[in-house]
């Protein structure tokens, strides 16, 4: 049939030759290749009975940080929050009371700090921008839930848990064990 | 008024006489467009009329949104646009901040940057080509191919620090030095590539099938290759001498040898051969930096807060697709002016209504196929 538009054109290309005409041979090969495959090492992984570890550098759930005897990191100064390209980070500061100071290290502590992990692009510059190395991203891959709110990640969620009073769950946290 | 049966014989009655003609929508949802494009298609019988590409569906304003963040944060957002070359992406914006602020990137973060510039290459071919045997009728080539990419994306996750949107420039250089393992997942890598670019030869390319399906098909010549501002291996494949790499070589490219590959047929099978033989330039450039990477700073000295000066600054680089434009008009304040982006898959799907009227619909998803078409680069 003409084309509509003239606009096909005939690309010379050398004529197939009889042996390619039958199809038959190409057929073959193909299915020699594919076949060949079943006696080649499986490049796949049985998840979820095995799983693969992750980098140390692979940026994964945000992590609070404490320090060697427990005390929380962050001072709520906000400078993750700025630099933050999707605005995922909200915070809300308080001053350190007398008696408190085996909690937090600072003067000035995080009473609220939320991550909305759903906004978050886990691009790593909120590690990148904290002077006290209070946040950074862990191995963890972010988790599916059903609800929004679940997404919203509270300060409880993102604490690592106490190097002194819950060493269980840090080794669990850290999958040393 | 027209009831439903009155439409639906009239239509009928003047298709059968050959002078009707029929509208149908590909997309936004349809497993052979690789995305959300929707395709307005004319038909006449199963001949093609007119192809009108609806855009917007995936629109997330990405250049508008650039304005409101700072020069360093803007970079990761375009990870989001062409996802299968997200380094490339952040390479040109990286590259237009450093050119508006002189930065002077260190040699090792220049060989970094372009070993996995080309990496991405070969992962976001591996996947085309994965694709489009699937497009065409053949499931195996696409587990193959997914292989194959699978190592690069372990190699991009060690280093890089995730998978498929790397976030890994930081305009003057590199977030941070490489894995000590790299080089030497690198060079394991090319070896395994080497050896299975040939079974894909065997298995589709010389594949006689398959050869029936993409030969004169979708024949696009350089004058409209050039007229629609086509880019990448789409003209290259027309014989239109368009790498970037070449015409104006960035960071160490103009220290490396290389082919421009170029087939003149202008058909989608030289579109594919254009692709095929890339994948192997790639991994020749790879070999000829992977032992080299100089020592030294990964990251040159840059301030916490980026201000260019007032000015307009252009930069371009070529991507999997094509050629990336970044075009950032500073005011001199801390975010930009203005940003607009001039990406290869716009331009490249322009021309796939030019290219497939007056063909069967049957060709459609070949030619689709081979325009390589990535729909959240060509609607931001
Ligand atoms: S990883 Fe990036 S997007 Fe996520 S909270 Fe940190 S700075 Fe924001
Ligand atoms: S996490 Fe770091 S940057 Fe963010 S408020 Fe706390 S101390 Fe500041």
């Amino acid at each position: 049939m003409q084309s509509l538009t003239n606009r096909a054109k005939q690309v010379e290309r050398k004529p197939m030759t009889f042996i390619e005409k039958l199809y038959l041979w190409n057929i073959l090969k193909g299915m020699f290749i594919t076949f060949s495959h079943i006696f080649k090492k499986r490049p796949t992984v049985n998840y979820p009975e095995k799983t693969r570890p992750f980098s140390p550098v692979f940026r994964g759930l945000h992590v609070l940080n404490r320090d060697e005897e427990g005390r929380e990191r962050c001072t709520a100064c906000g400078l993750c929050a700025l630099a933050c390209p999707a605005e995922a980070i909200t915070m809300e500061a308080a001053e350190r009371k007398i008696g408190e100071e085996n909690l937090y290290r600072e003067e000035k502590y995080a009473a609220r700090y939320e991550i909305n992990m759903l906004r978050c692009i886990f691009c790593g510059l909120c590690e990148e921008a904290c002077p006290k190395d209070a946040v950074y991203l862990s191995e963890t891959p972010a988790p599916s839930n059903f609800t929004r709110e679940s997404f919203i990640y509270k300060k409880e969620d993102l604490l690592i848990p106490d190097p002194k009073t819950e060493t269980e769950e840090l080794k669990k946290a850290k999958g040393l064990n | 008024m027209y009831t439903e049966t009155q439409i639906l014989k009239e239509t009928s009655t003047s298709l059968l006489n050959g002078e009707g003609e029929l509208v149908i929508n590909v997309g936004p949802q349809h497993p052979a467009t690789h995305g959300v494009l929707h395709l307005v298609i004319t038909l006449n019988g199963e001949t093609i009329k007119k192809i009108e590409p609806h855009l917007g569906y995936i629109h997330r304003s990405i250049e508008k949104m650039c304005e409101s963040l700072t020069y360093r944060q803007f970079i990761y957002v375009t990870s989001r646009m062409d996802y299968l070359s997200a380094h490339i992406n952040n390479h040109a914006c990286a590259m237009a901040v450093e050119k508006a602020m002189q930065i002077e990137v260190p040699q090792r973060a220049q060989y970094i940057r372009v070993i996995l510039d080309e990496l991405t290459r070969i992962a976001s071919h591996e996947l085309w080509w994965g694709a489009l045997a699937m497009d065409v009728g053949a499931f195996t080539p696409f587990f193959y191919a997914f292989r194959e990419r699978e190592t690069i994306t372990d190699i991009m996750e060690e280093t890089c620090g995730a998978r498929l949107t790397m976030n890994y420039m930081v305009p003057g250089g590199v977030m941070a030095d490489i894995h000590p393992n790299f080089q030497q997942r690198v060079k394991d890598f090319i070896k395994l590539f080497k050896k299975n670019v040939d079974e894909y030869d065997d298995l589709v390319t010389g594949n006689v099938i398959f050869q029936n399906r993409l030969k004169n098909v979708g024949y696009l010549s350089p004058e409209d290759a050039i007229s629609y501002g086509c880019s990448g291996p789409v003209a290259r494949g027309s014989g239109v001498k368009s790498d970037i790499r070449k015409i104006a070589p960035y960071d160490i490219y103009n220290q490396v040898q290389f082919d421009e590959v170029l087939e003149t047929a202008g058909d989608s099978f030289a579109r594919y051969l254009v692709r095929v033989k890339e994948m192997r330039q790639s991994i020749s450039i790879i070999e000829q930096l992977i032992d080299n990477i100089p020592e030294g700073e990964f990251q040159a000295k840059t301030k916490a807060v980026l201000k260019p000066p007032k000015g307009e600054f252009y930069t371009r680089v070529e991507t999997a697709r094509g050629e990336l434009g970044v075009y950032i008009v500073s005011e001199g304040g801390t975010t930009p002016y203005r940003i607009k982006f001039r990406s290869p898959g716009f331009s490249n799907l322009s021309a796939l209504d030019h290219i497939s009227r007056g063909s069967k619909i049957g060709d459609l998803m070949a030619t689709m196929g081979t325009l390589d078409l990535v729909i959240p680069d060509i609607d931001r």
